[in-house]
């Protein structure tokens, strides 16, 4: 196989706040294939998102502090010039929001925007040509009345046509890679599939790969083949995503899918959420940051809360956790 | 957006209808006899009656507001015989204590005060948001500090105690500048300019702190916004970033307040104007008071009250235009 098309290799990032460093990410490794499409899972303050914004550096605060390699292509992209991350925002590097209520420039009209998302990386296309791209992309998200549509603005769209003509910005140049950040999150119910089918299409037809970021395993089911389940900055699992819906290697995985209420569940069944709420990112937990919410923690004699579990190969997964390898290898997930 | 505008000046005139009704009796219900105060101390009741019925504050109060009125559109007459006084119009009252027509007097005060509150308005705009995007550019680093501190300091101190302290200091002690003769732009550029060129700092210093911690706010809360990130992720440079996005949007608020202050500034500076003894209207405004000058106290009043609701007009119609998510079709 040829090389990735990414490689994040032992990624750190740490925040420095008043009240003490928080290590948002922590040595987290990873490779994505042209063309892939992979899911980032977690809750809240996981270091997903974290994540995703180093890809292309967009990470800002007075004291932010990344170390690691990000290699596009093979090129490092933390040890590049500003102006040469700029050349790779928008053009290699593509990113799609959480919310499209907010993600739209209010006084531009849709139109101009995307024009303006080609022509930062074409400076010579002249204004008719921005025009018809602008027009042609509004047509392939699928905006009804694209001639007429281009010259409005953000507020006289939907929620859900926001996010289409978000994801016509981000495609315009047809990136090699596209980074969903909870895509669906701030849309309805019915409008989340027509998104999610309709990034599976653009991503089919540009070639790009994706990295799709969400806390809704619903979500990572319907379009991904791979996924990665962060927890507190670090990467605990790592597999298929067949084999992580119905064999989970790692108890936090584990966790996640049995809080999910799925069509099978019966409504005699309570949900089974996870004890306890994530760890603050100042003061993580010795050991294992997930020991203190993990029900198998005290059949390992102590281990969980003082070593930190490096991912091994557990089955065709690969799992951070300190259990062995015939209790991962035993969990059951719903089998969705 | 024709319609828009209709609607707005229409409800502007009306507004202005309104208050000019209400300076009108407010100023009438004062106890003074607006009849008494046209002659001296030593006054025979026969000349106070005598210029009662030649102003016409022998009439209903309605009649007299109509003929104030009318006065505006046609001019006014006072007295009928051949003493009478003639006051064109738009004519704005008679004010027997300096023996002119009001709008005369106005009309010779207001390209003062015109020349005060647009050179200080250009200054402040030009040190408020300039020093508000420097600070907020360069967030927590020395040049906010320091920006911050002006607009403490701009803030805390008053139009008076900064105006005696440039005059002091430019004029008395290090005497770079001359004692000011304010002479009209067209007859003597050089000391119009020198005559004012005090006044426009001490003015735009006191307002500009204001801006600057508004344009500062205004554009630090933007950059939160999630269209600026977005904006960076299609790959825009910094400086159209912050020109086309940024400023963009956190320059459309302070634009509205800004008309409003300048149209108030219109109106008479009148600390500033008594400070530098500049002939405009709020040094009018305040002798008026002084004297008990009626006629001039209601005109310079509805002249303000005019400016404010016209530069509400104004604003509210290029707000439409600033931001496309209140335009109306």
């Amino acid at each position: 196989m040829s090389a990735p098309l990414l490689s994040v290799r032992d990624l750190q990032v740490t925040f420095g706040t008043r009240e003490g460093d928080v290590k948002a990410v922590q040595g987290v490794s990873f490779d994505v294939n042209e063309g892939e499409t992979v899911g980032i899972v977690g809750e809240s303050g996981s270091g997903k998102s974290v994540t995703a914004n180093s890809l292309i550096r967009l990470n800002f605060g007075a004291d932010v502090r990344i170390s690691g390699q990000i290699l596009l292509e093979g090129r490092d992209i933390l040890t590049m010039s500003e102006e040469e991350v700029r050349g790779i925002r928008g053009r290699d590097v593509a990113m799609i929001f959480q919310d499209p209520l907010t993600a739209l420039n209010p006084f531009y009209t849709v139109g101009d925007q995307i024009a303006e998302a080609y022509k930062i990386h074409h400076p010579a296309a002249s204004k008719k040509e921005l025009r018809a791209i602008a027009l042609d992309s509004l047509q392939k998200v699928g905006i009804p009345e694209p001639s007429k549509r281009i010259d409005q603005y953000p507020h006289e769209f939907s929620g859900g046509m926001r996010q289409r003509i978000v994801i016509a910005i981000a495609l315009v140049n047809s990136p090699k890679l596209l980074i969903a950040d909870e895509p669906t999150t701030a849309l309805d119910v019915t409008v989340q599939a027509q998104i999610l089918e309709l990034i599976g299409e653009m991503q089919a037809e540009h070639g790009s790969a994706v990295i799709l970021i969400t806390h809704d395993l619903g979500v990572v089911a319907e379009i991904t083949k791979r996924v990665m389940v962060m927890y507190a900055g670090r990467m605990v699992e790592s597999a298929s995503v067949a084999d992580a819906f119905a064999r989970p290697s790692h108890p936090y995985t584990l966790g996640l899918l049995r809080s999910v209420k799925s069509l099978e569940t019966s409504r005699h069944t309570a949900l089974e959420a996870i004890g306890g709420t994530p760890p603050s990112l100042i003061k993580l937990p010795s050991g294992c940051a997930f020991h203190p919410r993990c029900s198998f923690a005290s059949s390992t004699g102590g281990r969980c809360s003082s070593e930190t579990p490096a991912l091994r190969d557990v089955g065709a997964s690969r799992s951070a956790c300190l259990l062995d390898d015939a209790t991962l290898l035993s969990l059951k997930g719903d089998g969705r | 957006m024709f319609f828009f505008v209709i609607r707005r000046t229409a409800f502007a005139v009306v507004l202005l209808l309104i208050i000019s009704a209400f300076t009108f009796w407010i100023f009438s219900a004062l106890p003074a006899d607006p009849a008494a105060l046209t002659c001296g101390k030593n006054c025979r009741p026969e000349v106070i009656e005598a210029n009662r019925i030649r102003l016409g504050y022998d009439k209903p109060l309605v009649d007299q507001y109509l003929g104030y009125m009318k006065g505006i559109f046609v001019g006014r007459d006072y007295g009928e015989d051949a003493s009478s006084i003639h006051c064109p119009a738009p004519s704005l009252g008679y004010s027997y204590d300096r023996h002119e027509c009001v709008t005369k007097l106005i009309a010779s005060t207001l390209p003062v005060t015109a020349s005060i509150a647009f050179g200080a308005f250009v200054l402040w705009m030009l040190i408020g948001v300039g020093l508000g995007t420097l600070a907020a550019l360069k967030r927590g680093k020395w040049q906010d500090r320091v920006a911050t501190a002006f607009s403490v300091i701009g803030v805390s101190f008053p139009t008076f105690f900064l105006g005696l302290l440039s005059i002091l200091v430019f004029i008395i002690w290090t005497g770079i500048l001359p004692f000011p003769r304010y002479e009209g732009i067209t007859e003597s550029p050089g000391n119009w300019f020198m005559a004012l060129l005090l006044p426009w700092f001490v003015l735009a210093i006191v307002s500009a702190a204001t801006y600057v911690r508004m344009t500062r706010n205004g554009m630090l809360e933007v950059m939160n916004e999630e269209f600026v990130r977005l904006g960076i992720a299609k790959g825009l440079t910094r400086r159209r970033l912050v020109v086309k996005y940024v400023m963009r949007a956190a320059l459309v608020p302070i634009v509205t307040i800004a008309g409003l202050d300048f149209a108030f500034l219109l109106g008479g500076a009148l600390v500033t104007e008594s400070i530098f003894n500049l002939p405009g209207i709020g040094k009018l405004t305040l002798a008026a008071v002084v004297n008990s000058d009626l006629p001039i106290l209601v005109a310079t009043t509805l002249v303000s009250a005019v400016f404010i609701v016209v530069a509400n007009a104004v604003v509210d119609i290029l707000y439409g235009y600033l931001d496309p998510r209140v335009r109306v079709k």
